[in-house]
């Protein structure tokens, strides 16, 4: 048993800035990481996944023009389909960005295989699946709990796992990093723990993205739909600006933009959404928040719409009154917000774009995947979605609402009697000098 | 004195100068504890990045160590106001300016963040696009493990030091006991990543921390000091520790187990219900916190370094002193939650203040039928409708 020491006598105080030996050595290993063109495997072109029958239809074009009819296409099946799904409601569109962030994540760990070679990684592919569910876990059993508090309340052996929910989810994250620690091997030590962080990171992204956007669902899924209709009609518009008017380049990363596809589609963008809120914002089925009837086991959005729905008299400023000719103008207060949402989807959505361009840049790929024909990856579609969903989460609870009522509630009544009973006389108190609560004249 | 010998009194002085400086901030209080705590988690993240622009020599990349430690203060700044907000309550609402601050905090901590990953967008040159995206999944991987975990030591600090204290001494005292039962009887090795470990090591090391655990939580237990959440006292303008203590912290009869009863000959015993959590707390850290150790071993061994930095003559960077804490700090924060306290009651009533009125009337009225039916609530003194 030789006790060995590792290091020397202490070094100076400028030691830290100074390469101990290793690491020089390790050049090797570094350019290994940063290699260049010629050594990193450039993604196969994609293989052509367009469906038979359209190939057939299109034989007689030339490429170029098929490419955009098979575009075209895609877009309107992707469209249609999207409606459809509305139409069926609020949990098939959980469902549906269940399955979308599933497909992202997997397209991301995917590309972190090719990148890395890292296929043959003993049980790696089964961790990072495990980790996803382990997230999800998480996050959809805090959603369940709050939200469906009374379906959970009616069966016994849910009780158990929500109230130990956080211990049972960590438990089982725990289990997940304890079995990356034993796969530990040695030849691929770097290249394991790369996995293991590029699985993070691809989880930050995508789950709790996709979590922040069925919270806004359940707010109401015109705070669902709207956020995420301006993104694309700001992705569309600006094209076409850029189309018919574009000049000067916007950003060297992705040379095809323009300041005046930028401009114009921020302008389009902030109409669209003005127009497309007015719209949704009359109809219940869209504007209440979503509530889990217990009687007829059915998710209903039936409700008193609140404030923000109802129809106010606005003022017109005077310097819109000369081209409107109306004083005054009948707009629902969301429509003000819609304002704000659109207004963020054109000036930093496109950063999320840009962010995903350096990064295919990065990694010398053309496109995350081949999931939709003509368009790429399902990563593609929606990367300049995930600032959106984050901030219309963050905007919602600082401007719209506050928290979740019967979240309060399920809180108060897991406190001790005595802090019960504190904030029972406190909140009494408060709706008493706030004229809310009516002192009875019974003694 | 030759080298060997020499090693061992560096690190032994220092071993001792750590304890001190440890005991010393103890002793001056729970804010000094917090200031130690966020010192330590700068630190951790300045060994982590360094070690990352040294793999990858980053140091010339453009904004790239600017944007890490902005990244870092954005992240804090939304962690820590959160704290203040939920801890500080009395506090704060005395400063109109604060009021703002906290109110829309969750939006303004975003606005931050978003302007970093926009000034990252912005940074992208075109030879280093796959060297920025590392530096900057690096960053935010170390902060996901430095700032979320110190957070969290802080949170399970304000519930009462004897919650910061039982788990950090656990894994402190694994460590040296796993290697004091390794120097004396390791014989099976524990794990191809440390070669060192072993199985004497580790079980040895096992039944020594949940001892430990045992014996110095009955003796924290008893002072108000270690037991009680802090507290912030408007008048004086202090931190206090002083409540009534808890049930867990009260002297209970427990009845001794039949085999038990037979060794040591008491038929009952005086403890206090803290030490049975604390068997729980020390066997996480004698289980699972070596994993954060290997986890770490793994890391020095994937990067080929000897030490995450030369803070610590003798023992290497603050990191390799904490890398079995993270586990435990967020299982202790994790078990607080579960089994011993609910939600806390002033972060309740901010956010029942913050409802509309109709949802305040509901919640107060479902609130007063719960607190009737337990029988807490008099009819007397309901004189309101």
């Amino acid at each position: 048993k030789n006790i060995q020491m590792n290091r020397a006598a202490a070094p100076g105080p400028n030691a830290a800035f100074h390469l101990p030996r290793e690491v020089d050595l390790d050049e090797g290993l570094v350019d290994l990481d940063l290699r260049n063109d010629s050594d990193t495997p450039d993604v196969p072109p994609p293989t052509d996944s367009t469906p038979e029958i359209l190939k057939r239809a299109l034989s007689g074009l030339s490429a170029r023009w098929k490419n955009w009819w098979i575009r075209g296409i895609l877009t309107l099946a992707m469209i249609s389909v999207f409606f459809l799904i509305i139409y069926m409601g609020s949990f098939m569109l959980m469902l549906l960005v269940l399955g979308i962030q599933v497909k992202c994540f997997h397209e991301i760990i995917t590309i972190g295989y090719r990148v890395y070679h890292s296929y043959d990684l003993p049980w790696f592919r089964s961790l990072s699946w495990y980790f996803l569910l382990c997230v999800n876990y998480f996050f959809y059993g805090e959603t369940v709990a709050d939200y469906f508090g009374t379906f959970v309340q009616r069966r016994e052996q849910l009780q158990f796992l929500i109230r130990y929910h956080r211990f049972i989810s960590f438990a089982l994250y725990l289990a997940g990093f304890c079995m990356f620690v034993l796969s530990l091997v040695k030849k691929h030590y770097r290249l394991q723990f790369y996995m293991f962080a590029w699985t993070h990171v691809t989880l930050l992204i995508t789950v709790t993205q996709s979590h922040l956007v069925i919270q806004n669902l359940f707010e109401g899924m015109i705070w669902f739909l709207v956020p995420i209709s301006s993104v694309i009609c700001n992705d569309i518009a600006a094209y076409i600006f850029g189309f018919f008017f574009g000049r000067t380049p916007l950003i060297k990363l992705s040379p095809k933009k323009t300041w005046e596809g930028f401009i114009g589609g921020g302008f389009s963008t902030v109409l669209f959404g003005f127009v497309f809120s007015y719209f949704l914002a009359q109809h219940q089925y869209f504007v209440c928040p979503v509530e889990y009837n217990s009687e007829t086991n059915r998710f209903v959005t039936e409700c008193e719409p609140s404030e923000l729905f109802q129809l106010k008299k606005y003022s017109v400023p005077l310097l819109l009154q000369a081209v409107l000719g109306w004083e005054t103008v009948n707009m629902y207060p969301f429509q003000m917000h819609s304002i704000a949402l659109s207004t963020f989807a054109s000036l930093i959505g496109p950063f999320g774009g840009f962010f995903a361009s350096g990064f295919k840049r990065a990694f010398k790929i053309k496109d995350f995947a081949d999931t939709i024909p003509g368009h790429g990856g399902i990563m593609d579609r929606f990367d300049c979605q995930y600032l959106m969903a984050t901030f219309v989460h963050v905007y919602i609870t600082s401007f719209i609402r506050g928290p979740n009522p019967s979240k309060v509630l399920k809180q108060l009544l897991v406190l001790q009697p005595e802090q019960q009973l504190n904030v029972y006389r406190t909140l009494k108190s408060h709706l008493v000098e706030k004229g809310i609560l009516q002192p009875s004249l019974r003694g």
